[in-house]
């Protein structure tokens, strides 16, 4: 294999894990947050706010029913906007973020959802403020839903961030494409396909690692 | 130290309305064990959460050491929270803290130093008899323990009130014991009040003072610990002493009872005696004065903080008059009688 081309498949290594970085990151700022509100506002809960809580509710429903290839060209003229072009891993970020952002938050939701409501009611015995319960019971203790649904995100964006490749965002999904089908290159097309099952396995054990490690029950 | 007034609480509304509480009114006393008894679903934890307002009555007032409860909200309840500490029957601790930090987590919470903390926890598993285990994680704990952890953590924001919610119901008997008998060093030691609330008498008899029975949301019995079990007003209550004392006829016995008295018949009586009664020799004195013979069935003598309890199930031997004249005689000697049935004579 020429050094070029080794190098191209570097190049679109980096750059897959650059937009699973970003996108990752981001989705996590805010998806955790909102996750946590989603929770928090339910009837009956620390926060009870019920039409907050609908209102939030539905627009990460409407976020997550969206098809991403969809959504990546609906959201054009706001990628636009935000990094100044269509194109390329920046671009390909912003679509890739929009779409984990509601993932991410539901399966925070989910983790919350996991704590014995009994620790919260003893936290609130004790006198805790809602944002105490938060940061000292709720999230400490969901931490190992939380590490796994981050995981199972961050695997998801790598399969997504090869489909916003494909569309001119490059990594290892456009690689994939451009030398591997349209060229007929089936080799260019394995070694993409097995770096990406290879970056799977190492999100999933290292997360799965995480997780053992902060179990105490 | 704690008092409900009028406390009513409903869950839902309409048709479906739950009036889990009705018209409550409690008094502890500074220093006391008051404990509350009643069956499952009867209302015994929506009453003791209205202490600390985690539920809200939706009638009535509740104080805490003199502060009305139902007026507070927000940062004013959260510091009436910390004065009144409380246990669960699944201890709550958090399982990705160990041990020293569970019982830190109140501390954390008022905004403590970390050598403040240091001062409060230490003494506190020592006086749990855990500090040797302060690294361990609460999974490694047994129920006991966990519970005992649980009780560090309620006494680490110095309270005046304890508040325990069927505490000891998943621990087995002879942990049971154990953790009533910290319960009752902490009230003599620390002086702290005891609300506390079970489905089991054996708790109420080891460490309260006085205790309310509560029955579908209203409180319908409220004695001192001794009169309650030696002579309980309501049908429940006395349901709950049965039980208690485990006596029941014996089985071949109820086979051969019958409700009313035929020709030949002999009553057969459970006797429950306390105080004087219980060192007079009634039996002999039946035997003597009114000519009846006296077949005990089953008997056991139970005592209940300062008092004696005596109980018995016995057949009467004698004609119908002398055995009304007996159970006449006993009832003027302060024992309560109850005619379980009558069996026919066997010779
Ligand atoms: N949040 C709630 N919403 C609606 N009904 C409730 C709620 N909490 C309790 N109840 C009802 O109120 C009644 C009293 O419940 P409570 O939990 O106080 O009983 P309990 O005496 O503690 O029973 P147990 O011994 O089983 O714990 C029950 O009929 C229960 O179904
Ligand atoms: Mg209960």
């Amino acid at each position: 294999m020429s050094s070029a081309l080794v190098n191209l498949i570097l190049q679109a290594t980096l750059d897959t894990l650059y937009m699973v970085a970003i996108s990752g990151v981001i989705s996590t700022l805010v998806g955790l947050p909102l996750g946590v509100l989603l929770y928090a506002t339910r009837p009956r809960q620390i926060l009870a706010q019920p039409v907050l809580n609908q209102v939030l509710s539905i627009i990460t429903n409407v976020g997550r029913s969206i098809p991403f290839i969809i959504l990546m060209v609906a959201i054009i003229p706001f990628t636009r906007m935000l990094v100044g072009t269509s194109i390329g891993i920046n671009a390909a970020s912003v679509p890739l973020t929009i779409a984990a952002i509601p993932f991410v938050a539901r399966l925070i939701e989910g983790a919350l959802n996991e704590v014995s409501p009994g620790l919260v009611e003893s936290a609130q015995s004790m006198g805790a403020t809602p944002w105490q319960i938060i940061c000292k019971v709720l999230v400490p203790e969901a931490r190992g839903g939380i590490i796994t649904g981050l995981t199972i995100t961050l695997v998801t964006l790598v399969s997504y961030s090869a489909m916003a490749g494909a569309v001119g965002g490059g990594g290892l999904g456009d690689l994939g494409i451009r030398y591997g089908y349209n060229r007929f290159n089936p080799t260019i097309m394995l070694i993409t396909v097995v770096i990406l099952v290879v970056m799977v396995q190492v999100f999933q054990s290292v997360g799965d690692y995480l997780v053992r490690k902060s179990d105490r029950k | 130290m704690i008092e409900l007034s009028n406390v009513s609480k409903t869950y839902g509304s309409g048709e479906s309305a739950v009036h889990a509480l009705k018209d409550v009114n409690l008094r502890v006393p500074k220093g006391t064990i008051h404990g509350v008894i009643g069956l499952s679903g009867a209302g015994k934890s929506t009453l003791i959460r209205c202490v600390n307002l985690l539920e809200r009555p939706t009638q009535g007032s509740v104080t805490v050491d003199g502060q009305e409860m139902t007026r507070l909200s927000g940062s004013a309840l959260n510091q009436a929270r910390h004065r009144i500490g409380m246990i669960f029957q699944h201890f709550n601790l958090l399982t990705t803290r160990n041990v020293y930090d569970n019982v830190a987590l109140p501390l954390e919470l008022m905004g403590e130093k970390r050598s403040v903390i240091k001062e409060r926890v230490l003494p506190l598993l020592e006086m749990v008899g855990l500090a040797d285990k302060a690294q361990q994680y609460p999974a490694q704990l047994s129920g006991g323990q966990k519970q005992r952890v649980a009780i560090a953590r309620a006494l680490a924001s110095k309270p005046n009130v304890l508040l325990c919610d069927e505490a000891t119901s998943a621990l087995d008997p002879q942990t049971t014991g154990s953790i009533l008998e910290l319960l009752r060093d902490i009230n003599q030691q620390l002086g702290i009040t005891i609300l506390l609330i079970t489905h089991e008498m054996e708790v109420v008899k080891s460490i309260c003072y006085r205790v309310s029975l509560i029955s579908n949301g209203a409180l319908v019995e409220d004695a001192e610990v001794g009169d309650f079990f030696t002579a309980p007003v309501t049908q429940l209550g006395r349901e709950f002493l049965n039980d208690f004392l485990q006596l029941t006829p014996p089985k071949e016995l109820l086979e051969r009872l019958e409700a009313a008295p035929g020709p030949a018949t002999h009553p057969v009586v459970r006797l429950t005696f306390s105080g004087d009664a219980v060192s007079t020799p009634l039996i002999s004195r039946l035997a003597r004065d009114c000519n009846v013979d006296v077949s005990i069935l089953q008997a056991k003598v139970e005592s209940i903080q300062d008092r004696t309890l005596g109980l018995m199930i016995a057949e009467l031997l004698g004609s119908e008059a002398q055995t009304r004249e007996a159970m006449d005689y006993l009832q003027s000697h302060q024992l309560q009688v109850e005619v379980l049935g009558h069996v026919q004579r066997t010779s």
